[in-house]
């Protein structure tokens, strides 16, 4: 990067230091830091967005929808996540690739034979000959995906509780109004949901922040990748030879998540005060008389 | 391959014992239940002495952080920050780290030499790190119950003379335990959640002896099918969970035996808050 790096096996101490830490590897591992960033400001989102739909669903009059939102929250309850981020991401792309060889594939020839998966040229999500890049964004579209998935199987527990928790009474006189299912939905329940739900979305966004670190399990290039690959032991062969400094590595990826936890739990807590201004629960009535 | 041959070869496989090969060829549903199953041995291991060990530690830390003197409550304070703003994945990676980075010999104390070499093992190395984690959450509930035990409480054992331990262990202690239960079954629930990603740290395998997980996936990469291995994984751990719910009912049920109703049933929805 500067000018004086053309030949680092001639520098040392800082010079070398500053080099170093700019060469064309660690700026790709700077990046991965926006990769999990890019992560989370995608996935919280569309996981608020299953979610939101996942408790709706299980609210439903109607039967097979009820049942499915039902299955869709308590998935996640008694299984660990990381088993689903494991099965999700495969099961997915088995998924688009069986459905893709359905469609372009001679079908008389099955998918799957013993213990191989093997659909034809054609069907082949990326294709071979795509470009790096299409390789990579499959693979993070995956796991955005399965993120979502999973994440909108905890804000869906959220918000079906919360959507349980808004006084019945508030629900009761919304229909004494006359106003329809839809009206007593849209107008009284899921305005006055969210006081109710923030404690628990915020809970759920640090936990999102701490499961980050799995996108390497997916085989993502992330954090966690780079800091393995650029940590370990460099012999005099690589243009900056070093021992094992892992240790560091992983000490700067800890300092970083600790300071994305402190800066979310600052920023939720303002949030949360903001929303129970007002509301019939005890936050409100503190802030109320506070006020008074 | 019989399913008893399979059982015979593979029930104790995580461990070491039966067969020291794992299947190439055959993996019918019978192999894949018995040596996923035998994989769970880990999971509980790991699980019930984290929480066994933390629970001590937390009862420690939770009453260090709520102390009035700074020199034990900023410790405990940072102590829990560190493990609960960091991922648990994280933690793995640099404890084993620094557990590698322990010279091999062994380190001197007091003239003996202490051994390092087993840190590194997963049965050591990630259940130590485990016990720190799940003993900074559950300190954090302990913390809060002890902070929400009743003023009213506290004014009766003044009232009978109880001061200082006894009126800790008769009064405050079991009012915090009664408070801090139901979160902390969720606490417990989650730890044996987690505990399927020591093998997916650096932690090695030794003899592929690994989880349920460890095996799971295993399975599913020799058969490119995920939708038979991480289905029956799932499938146990919900057993696993509804077992916990179960055993941490009878405590609960226990601690709350002098309340009225509290024989019946205790309806428990598990709460998704860490």
């Amino acid at each position: 990067m500067f000018a004086y790096c053309a030949d680092p096996k001639a520098l040392e101490g800082l010079a070398w230091l500053s080099c170093y830490l700019t060469s064309g590897t660690h700026l790709l591992f700077y990046a991965s830091f926006g990769t999990v960033l890019f992560l989370l400001a995608v996935t919280a989102p569309i996981a608020l967005l299953f979610g939101f739909g996942g408790a709706l669903a299980s609210r439903s009059h109607f039967a097979p929808l009820r049942w499915f939102g039902k299955i869709y929250t308590s998935m996640v309850r008694g299984v660990p996540d990381v088993v689903f981020f494991m099965f999700v991401p495969i099961a997915l792309d088995q998924l688009f690739e069986y459905l893709r060889s359905r469609v372009s594939c001679d079908t008389s020839v099955p998918v799957r034979q013993g213990n191989d998966f093997i659909v034809c040229e054609a069907a082949k999500l990326p294709r071979a000959a795509s470009p790096e890049w299409v390789h990579d964004s499959y693979g993070m579209f995956l796991a955005v995906l399965a993120f979502s998935i999973v994440f909108g199987a905890f804000a869906a527990n959220v918000l079906y509780g919360a959507m349980n928790a808004v006084p019945r009474a508030q629900l009761e006189t919304a229909e004494a109004y006359g106003m329809t299912r839809r009206q007593v939905n849209r107008r009284v329940l899921i305005p006055q949901m969210w006081s109710y739900a923030v404690p628990g979305l915020s809970n759920l966004w640090m936990i999102l922040i701490k499961a980050t670190p799995l996108l390497f399990l997916l085989g993502v290039e992330d954090i966690v990748y780079w800091a393995r690959e650029l940590g370990g032991s460099k012999t005099s062969a690589f243009t900056y030879p070093h021992p094992d400094w892992r240790l560091y590595y992983f000490l700067a990826i800890l300092v970083f998540y600790l300071l994305m936890t402190w800066a979310s739990e600052r920023v939720l807590s303002r949030v949360r005060r903001r929303l129970s201004l007002g509301q019939a629960t005890m936050g409100g009535e503190t802030l109320r008389k506070a006020g008074a | 391959m019989t399913c008893a041959e399979a059982i015979t070869n593979y029930a104790l496989r995580s461990i070491g014992i039966g067969e020291r090969l794992l299947p190439r060829t055959e993996f019918d549903l019978c192999t894949q239940f018995t040596l996923i199953g035998s994989g769970l041995i880990w999971n509980v291991y790991f699980g019930v002495f984290a929480l066994l060990i933390g629970f001590f530690i937390a009862n420690g830390l939770a009453l260090a952080k709520a102390s009035p003197n700074p020199l034990l409550r900023k410790p405990a304070e940072a102590f829990i920050f560190v493990f609960r703003g960091s991922p648990l994945f994280i933690q793995f990676f640099l404890a084993y780290q620094i557990f590698v980075l322990l010279p091999r010999s062994g380190i001197e104390l007091f003239g003996i030499t202490v051994a390092t070499g087993w840190l590194t093992k997963a049965w050591a190395g990630a259940l130590i790190v485990l016990i720190l984690n799940t003993a900074a959450y559950s300190a954090e509930i302990f913390y809060g119950a002890l902070q929400s035990v009743p003023k009213g409480d506290l004014e009766a054992a003044d009232a009978y003379g109880l001061t200082g331990w006894h009126r800790f262990r008769r009064v405050v202690w079991p009012t915090m335990m009664r408070l801090a239960w139901p979160a902390y079954t969720n606490e417990a629930i989650f730890l044996f959640h987690a505990t399927t990603l020591v093998f997916f740290s650096s932690f090695p395998a030794y003899a592929q002896q690994g989880d349920a997980l460890y095996y799971g996936s295993f399975f599913a990469d020799k058969t490119f099918n995920p939708f038979v291995a991480y289905p029956i994984v799932a499938g146990y751990f919900i057993l696993l969970t509804l077992l916990l719910i179960l055993l941490f009912g009878v405590v609960n049920r226990r601690l709350n035996r002098h309340l009225p109703g509290a024989a019946r049933r205790i309806r428990y929805r598990p709460q998704l808050i860490r």
